[in-house]
């Protein structure tokens, strides 16, 4: 993918062109270490290929024993007699609360990243740069903590509202007003702050390679700041930025304590996302693997490797992205 | 060319009478007196509804902020420097916004844990603590921590830098696009999802029990593509010259990487290393899966269940009472701390020992 | 439209480091002044004092006076904005927007000043490329991407972007250095006939070029690295290659140093 590696070390031209054949190693000690590294490398594939093939064999065993179907069923109840289970709410539940984090995140992020880049007084623009990062480092289940126990009574009146005001666009309705919002709004609200730090360093970076003179041309043609930002940064920067949100998505899509703790799941599939209920896979997985007999846990399994498949597809289109990207910027550079 | 005098598209524009580049412009307080406004009939207007979240009242602040700016400036100036100064007090909201969390999160997790922070809960374990109980402690946790991080850092730092290695010194054909390929794949493995793994595969497939290796192996798993990457980034800058240079001498490859290219990376790699460290020192599924939880003290990571600070918060969290979510906090707390200053430490040794060649 | 810049007492700054020290000079409407002189003698700097581009430099700021027909450029209520959609600017390294089409390139500018008229767009943009005669080579993929042309090419799309606006000065930081000798004649020949409607500064690295389009130039210099770029004479072109009023303007003229 990252075909850059091929070109970090120059084509020597001078006496290390012997030892960099491969057919230069001679020496023991040449011998040990590249087989040590080369062995890490081989045996980072071998546990990647051991990942697909367990998670698939236990996978299959569920869903072959499963009574009900495993894409369309909303019940989890794989420890009962015969076992009826399905991700359809998982997969809804998974998919609304983090387009929901992106909706929210990617504008926010984006607004960072050309505050730091292009707004800020510079003394602002490092200390932001090490709170984002910061932002990053808290702990999953902090984000949790603080989910439940803050946002969930201060979002509460803000939950309200939205029934009271926008409760006709269905999608904001509550059905029993008043209830705590322990539902997958406030759960992508609180994955949105989680994944902005990721999409925001990125966009920040992409934004920066901007070559200057691209600015320059708007400036010198009387743009303002805004319209230079949007004739020769955003244009320059989109893809970049596009990437950056897929990765966002990445983590939104496979975080589970976050999600565990601000939800209180349920088997049921709801276009109110302001009502409580429905599911996550990552949640669902950490809240059943307790009580899950042998059979549940293969389920659970499966569940995991529909969630390992989604995750996987996104973040290697944003590595395709970021790919194709450089192709391009090469070119122009 | 007297042709495009005639067709002169500024003519329709009222800024450039000729002669005239000054127009009227807002005074350099307006952004700041605007938001002043726009916070003050927020605040106003959350008291008069008797808004019980101040996250409303935040939010009415913002709106009025970024409208505001709009319509004044329309008045004042005209669209155009309008639209510019949306953009630029939407860009300020952003960063407002951006802070407003992290502090929150900080702000409760020291208020709230600080006053559980003593002798006393740092050095017990849970073991006979009731959910309702006061006291109980984290040393159980901490130790299950220590250990599952140190057991998962053994293995994941030596396979990481090594696979680093491989790519920037050896890679070339087929073997190196594969594992660079599936070193992006691994960045993005949900913890949880590496916890299945190492259940499936160490618990289920090999019938080990439940262990702090066990949740270690999943850490491995979460730890080792952020090691290659960072590491990589770090022997990519070192430059080849300095290869060549000591490859030139008639230094072995292996001792020039060992005793050039390491040594000059050096800084950068540890950065990256702590990173990972805090990364994963902080993570709860796999930990739930795999660790199981043990209210008491167990030093062995390798028999029986543990504990560790993340799966402690969560723990404590469920069980629900005053109590419990006070010891939660507190736990918080410790594991923050713990994570700030692994990040504080890398920042300081990639500042300290940063290559001249950084931006 | 082309008018006159009066500088007077102009020193510009990079945070606290003085980049051009206390110029004062004339530059008349319709001709040619070019500024030469070596490297890091604050000649682009300068440059980008007059249309208020140097500020755009984290650290960047002027003191001093530079009127346009009269008025302050750095008078207060001045937006630099509205500076420079006056004073055009061509840079060293051509550099098309992108994304854009040749069109929407040379389009860039009329449409953030509120032209969006199709036909009226059409017309202005063919004035503007014939203007920099660019219009036969490209009007047949107008909607191509401006990056594909040659580097020539690109300068002149830049220069047709530049005087689209009408600009009443048209600065130049440049703009043939990065192109081959035959897109260079291009270049120098457009410069001839675009001095027929604007105020045009150029600064060049080239003596020869001075010489060849330039009605007046100016030489810069500095005493020692780090320290700031000075005016050392401004004259007529004629003068200054034939018969320089000061010394140092003959050395390094006559290629004695820089």
């Amino acid at each position: 993918m990252e075909i850059t590696k091929e070109t970090a070390p120059p084509p020597p031209a001078v006496p290390a062109a012997a030892a960099h054949g491969r057919r230069g190693v001679t020496r023991p000690g040449d011998r040990i270490f590249s087989g040590l590294s080369r062995g890490s490398g081989i045996l980072l594939l071998v546990l990647m290929a051991a990942i697909a093939v367990f998670l698939t064999v236990r996978a299959a065993n569920a869903i072959s024993q499963d009574h009900g179907n495993f894409l369309t069923t909303f019940e989890w109840d794989a420890n009962t007699t015969p076992p009826v289970f399905g991700i359809a709410v998982l997969l809804y539940g998974t998919l609304v609360s983090s387009v929901i984090a992106m909706a929210i995140a990617v504008p926010i992020a984006v607004g960072i990243a050309l505050f730091m880049t292009h707004y800020a007084p510079r003394r602002l623009g490092g200390p932001l740069a090490y709170v984002i990062d910061l932002l990053a480092a808290v702990p999953s289940i902090v984000y949790g903590l603080w989910g439940a126990l803050f946002l969930v009574p201060h979002l509460q009146g803000l939950t309200s509202w939205l029934d009271q005001y926008l409760g006709w666009t269905v999608i904001f309705d509550q059905s029993n007003p008043g209830t705590a919002p322990r539902n997958l709004f406030t759960a992508g609200i609180l994955l949105a702050i989680m994944i902005l730090p990721i999409i925001t360093n990125v966009s920040r970076e992409v934004i920066r390679q901007v070559p200057a003179a691209h600015e320059e041309a708007a400036l010198a043609l009387g743009a303002t700041r805004w319209e230079t930002i949007r004739m020769s940064v955003l244009p320059f920067a989109r893809s970049g930025i596009i990437s950056a949100s897929m990765l966002g998505l990445g983590r939104a899509l496979g975080e589970t304590m976050a999600v565990v703790t601000v939800l209180s799941s349920s088997d049921k599939l709801t276009a109110h996302i302001l009502d409580p209920g429905g599911g996550t896979f990552a949640a669902n997985i950490a809240s059943h693997f307790g009580e899950a007999t042998s059979l549940g846990r293969d389920a659970l399994i499966a569940s995991g490797l529909v969630l390992f498949v989604i995750t996987l597809l996104v973040n290697g289109a944003a590595r395709v992205i970021i790919a194709r990207r450089k192709e391009y910027s090469g070119a122009n550079a | 060319m007297s042709d495009i005098m005639t067709k002169n598209p500024r003519g329709t524009d009222p800024l450039a009478r000729p002669g005239v580049l000054a127009h009227r412009r807002m005074p350099r307080w307006a952004p700041a007196g605007i938001a002043v406004a726009a916070i003050a009939v927020g605040t106003a207007l959350g008291l008069a509804l008797g808004l019980s979240s101040k996250i409303q009242w935040g939010l009415i602040a913002l709106i009025l902020f970024v409208l505001g700016t709009y319509v004044i400036t329309a008045a004042v100036e005209d669209r155009r420097q309008a639209k510019d100064r949306v953009v630029t007090s939407a860009v300020w909201a952003c960063f407002v916004v951006a802070v407003v969390p992290l502090y929150s999160l900080v702000e409760t997790t020291i208020a709230k844990g600080a006053k559980m922070i003593n002798g006393n809960f740092l050095s017990h374990s849970m073991a006979g603590v009731l959910s309702n109980d006061t006291g109980g402690g984290v040393y159980h946790a901490i130790i299950g921590t220590l250990e599952q991080v140190g057991l998962a850092s053994l293995i994941a730092i030596p396979i990481g830098v090594f696979t680093a290695i491989y790519l920037v010194e050896y890679g070339r054909g087929k073997l190196a696009v594969a594992v660079t390929f599936f070193v992006d794949v691994m960045t993005g493995i949900p913890s949880i999802v590496a916890g299945l793994f190492i259940l499936a595969f160490w618990i289920l497939v090999l019938g080990f029990s439940y262990s702090g290796f066990a949740g270690s192996l999943a850490l491995v798993i979460l730890m080792i593509p952020v090691v290659v990457r960072s590491t990589e980034e770090m022997l990519k800058l070192v430059p080849n010259e300095l290869r060549e240079a000591s490859l030139a001498l008639g230094v072995p490859k292996w001792r020039t990487i060992l005793k050039v290219v390491l040594p000059t990376a050096l800084g950068g790699i540890t950065t990256g290393v702590m990173l990972a460290v805090a990364r994963i020192a902080g993570e709860t599924a796999p930990i739930l899966l795999l660790v199981f939880g043990n209210p008491m003290i167990n030093n062995d990571p390798f028999h029986g269940t543990q504990s560790s600070l993340p799966f402690y918060i969560y723990e404590q969290y469920v069980l629900g009472t005053e109590q419990s979510y006070d010891r939660a906090w507190g736990a918080a707390l410790v594991l923050i701390a713990f994570v700030m200053i692994l990040n504080l430490v890398a920042r300081g040794i990639a500042r300290w020992k940063a290559p001249k060649t950084g931006r | 439209m082309a008018k006159r810049i009066d500088v007077s007492g102009l020193s510009a700054y990079y945070g606290s480091h003085k980049a051009i020290d206390d110029i004062s000079m004339t530059v008349e409407p319709r001709s040619v002044t070019a500024f030469i002189g070596p490297s890091g003698c604050g000649k682009s700097t300068f440059l980008r004092t007059l249309n208020r581009m140097h500020e755009v430099t984290p650290g960047g700021r002027v003191e001093g006076k530079v009127l346009l027909d009269d008025e302050d450029l750095y008078g207060s209520g001045v937006d630099p904005v509205a500076v420079r959609r006056t004073v055009g600017m061509v840079f060293q390294r051509p550099n098309p927007f992108p994304t854009m089409s040749i069109f929407d390139n040379v389009a860039a500018g009329l449409r953030l000043n509120g032209t969006h008229k199709k036909s009226q767009l059409n017309d202005i943009v063919e004035q503007s490329l014939k203007g920099a005669n660019l219009w036969n080579e490209v009007k047949d993929r107008l909607n191509k991407p401006g990056s594909g042309l040659s580097g020539g090419q690109q300068q002149r799309l830049c220069i047709a972007r530049a005087i689209a606006v009408e600009p009443d000065v048209l600065l130049m930081d440049e703009p043939c250095s990065a192109l081959d000798p035959i897109s260079t004649l291009a270049i120098e020949d457009l410069i001839g006939e675009l001095k027929e409607r604007f105020t045009i500064v150029i600064v060049t690295h080239n003596m020869q070029q001075a010489a060849r389009v330039s009605d007046r130039t100016a030489f810069f210099n500095l005493a020692a690295v780090g320290q700031p770029g000075k005016l050392i004479e401004i004259d007529e072109t004629e003068r200054i290659f034939s018969n320089p009023s000061v010394q140092a303007t003959e050395d390094y003229i006559s290629g004695r140093f820089g």
